[in-house]
């Protein structure tokens, strides 16, 4: 067993808010998570919250089994220096993509390998064309995020992340901002990464992919994991009833999306 | 109105209108040179220093927006002096003060500039592991800058404008070298409006170099923006 | 720095600044009254888009923005005399200079105003058959003086450092008595910083009442 993320008791407050309410959640190399649930059940907070874009405000993190921070009588302090660190470790796609629109797709791509692990510019430039590669946009390289569409942009965003060569790749909405026309490449390409053995935690809308890709589906209700297990436990036979709701509201079940190739 | 108009006079001593506008010149791109710098570094400073840095950094920033310019001009040509026990000269004065003047709305052009990048490009440079300092060199002052030019030439010609308040100090500028030909010559009329007439040539040119800038940078800004 | 502060000649002649202050202030206010009102129809007449309006009003707003204020007051204060019929004092001079300099500026704030504003504004009051004055005044003005107000408050601060340049002509506002005084009692450092004290205190508010403004407005967006 190689765990790759441990999460305990993890909370989450914004002032008087609290949006999460003590998560447990152990991944494990190779794994792909889905992560379902309603606006405002913390989702994305939870996500957040595993590189630190948000600081917990309680609760502990592991990473390859190290504990995130100094544990003084059970509060947590977090240098900021290691959470950059620890930031280079964890890949993350965003639902607004956030390219850098100054820069080239393959300039994209290198930024991270060049600024943060200073490796050379020649290692830099072949590690941002394998990964461009890898999500089909090699072709691309010279072109500016401008001129890509959605899907493109979003690709290349998960190259960028790729390039780190990260140990746990986070997917925030990564489908949500795009026309549906573009939601199937984007798909594909996560699930090329699922299959390849790549960890990845998804915070997701789209039931079908979660149904044929996850391992494990977690339902987050009010801060808290409501129901976890495979996708068909899950997904097709509910238990609680605010994963049914969730689920009905959804409409009729979404299938897999269409196979590309 | 039966006023004999007489510009011979004034093109007699042209040269030495040329000369005022070459330091007027000088005094601006000076004062540049200097006060876009440190307007970045009084920017950077209250963005992200900590209270005891951000609060009186703001404080300056607010002073020397806030009061007249000539305030400041004979503050440091008449007033520090006798502080520090050092003579300045009048060149000297207007610099300092048009570079440390500038430099405070230079910092509000880049502190809004900074500001206006979207909260995205934070987070995704951070996600791949970038230090703060990392993120504003290469991923957030690059945007910003584009973003600024316009409200940087609309800030540098308000500058050269405001230069002229060196002539109340003897420097010897294009409206002090006006004055001085006006009285010797009783041609103030012609004097006058000839040298508002190259002001005016030459900040008008920035002006209409600025407007097409601006909107250049409106058509491709369409682009930036992801 | 060994330098003894010594306000006590400043305090000696409160008496001077005060009526500085309020000469400063009667200035500005004249300036920008006038400035504002007459700022609407040069404006208008730019936003008209006739030609007989629109170029003359705009070369006036090109030539009082593309030159410095301090060419103008001086300009007024010894060219135009010359030609006047009128006799032209200090204050008539500052005044013509900085409410001419002020109309341009804000010409320009009126004519943005009235470019932001959706021609369906326009057409519905045309709808309700309003003439383009009805239209202008209840229509379209009372949105765009609300939206204008920052950049009308940014213009006014402006103004009020401005009017300290009349004191290179020799009109007896704030900065002017500062400089009397500094020359007979030689107390330049605490008489200027003093001066720029006292601008700091009465325009300071203003631009934080801008500030509250602009958030408001780009909050409610």
């Amino acid at each position: 067993m190689n765990q790759v993320l441990r999460i305990e008791n993890l909370q989450k407050s914004f002032g008087d808010l609290d949006v999460l309410k003590g998560i447990d959640l152990t991944v494990e190399k190779g794994q792909t998570i889905v992560v379902l649930g309603a606006s405002g059940s913390g989702k994305s907070t939870m996500l957040r919250c595993v590189n630190f874009m948000e600081v917990p405000t309680g609760g502990q993190i592991f990473l390859d089994g190290k504990l995130v921070g100094t544990d003084t009588n059970g509060r947590m302090d977090y240098a900021e220096r290691d959470l950059t660190k620890l930031r280079a470790k964890v890949g993350m796609v965003f639902q607004h993509f956030n390219l850098f629109p100054h820069m080239t797709v393959l300039e994209n791509v290198m930024e991270g390998p060049r600024t943060v692990l200073k490796c050379d510019k020649a290692e830099c430039e072949r590690r941002g064309k394998t990964y461009l590669d890898k999500v089909g946009l090699g072709w691309k390289a010279d072109a500016y995020p401008a001129q890509l569409s959605g899907g493109q942009q979003q690709r290349v965003a998960i190259a960028r992340a790729l390039a780190m060569e990260p140990d746990i790749m986070l997917f925030d909405e990564a489908t949500s901002a795009l026309d549906p026309e573009l939601v199937g490449e984007v798909l594909e390409t996560m699930k090329e990464l699922a299959e390849e053995g790549m960890t990845m935690l998804i915070v997701t809308h789209e039931l079908g992919f979660a149904y044929t890709v996850a391992d494990k589906v977690l339902f987050l209700s009010e801060g808290r994991i409501l129901e976890q297990g495979t996708p068909s436990q899950v997904l097709t036979y509910p238990q609680q009833d605010g994963t049914k709701n969730f689920l009905r509201g959804h409409g009729t079940f979404r299938l897999p999306e269409p196979q590309i190739d | 109105m039966g006023y004999e108009w007489d510009f011979g006079i004034v093109f007699r001593d042209f040269d030495l209108l040329l000369l005022g506008l070459v330091n007027t010149l000088k005094v601006t791109g000076l004062s540049l040179l200097f006060g876009v710098p440190l307007g970045l570094m009084l920017a950077l400073a209250r963005l992200y220093g900590s209270w005891p840095i951000r609060l009186p950094v703001g404080f300056v920033i607010e002073f020397l927006r806030t009061t007249p310019p000539i305030a400041q001009l004979f503050w440091f040509f008449f007033a520090l002096p006798i502080l520090i026990g050092v003579e300045i000269d009048p060149f000297r004065a207007s610099v300092l003060t048009f570079s440390l003047q500038s430099s405070a709305f230079f910092a509000e052009v880049f502190r809004g500039g900074i500001q206006s990048i979207d909260k995205g490009q934070w987070e995704a440079s951070k996600a791949i592991g970038m230090n703060r300092n990392a993120t504003l060199r290469r991923i957030i002052l690059p945007q910003a800058v584009t973003r600024m030019i316009p409200a940087f030439l609309e800030r540098a010609i308000e500058l050269m404008k405001t230069t002229t308040l060196v002539s109340t100090i003897s420097y010897a500028d294009l409206l002090y070298q006006a004055n001085n030909i006006a009285q010797s010559t009783y041609r103030t009329i012609e004097v006058f409006s000839v040298a508002a007439a190259m002001y005016f040539t030459v900040i008008f040119a920035c002006s209409l170099a600025v407007r097409r800038l601006e909107k250049r940078l409106a058509r491709s800004g369409e682009t930036l923006v992801n | 720095m060994g330098y003894q502060w010594d306000f006590s000649s400043v305090f000696a002649n409160k008496q001077l600044l005060w009526i500085g202050l309020q000469n400063t202030l009667v200035l500005g206010s004249v300036c920008l009254v006038l400035g504002l009102f007459f700022g609407l129809f040069v404006g208008a007449a730019r936003f008209s888009g006739k030609a007989w309006l629109y170029y003359p009003a705009t070369v006036f707003v090109e030539i009082f923005r593309n030159t410095p204020v301090l060419v103008q007051i001086m300009w007024f204060f010894f060219a135009f005399p010359i030609i006047s019929p009128f006799r032209i004092d200090a204050f008539t001079a500052a005044s013509l200079g900085l409410t001419l300099n002020t109309i341009a500026f804000s010409s320009e704030i009126y004519r943005g105003g009235l470019q932001s504003i959706s021609k369906g504004q326009w057409e519905a009051g045309k709808a309700l058959g309003m003439s383009y004055n009805e239209q202008m005044r209840r229509v379209i003005l009372p949105q765009v003086v609300r939206r204008m107000l920052p950049a009308f408050m940014n213009r006014a601060v402006e103004l009020f450092k401005m009017t300290s340049l009349a004191s290179v002509i020799a009109y007896g506002e704030l900065m002017y008595q500062a400089k009397v005084v500094s020359t007979i009692d030689f107390n330049p450092i605490e008489m200027y910083t003093t001066v720029a004290l006292i601008f700091f205190a009465v325009l300071f508010p203003f631009t934080i009442l801008v500030r509250r403004f602009e958030t408001n407005s780009s909050a409610g967006r």
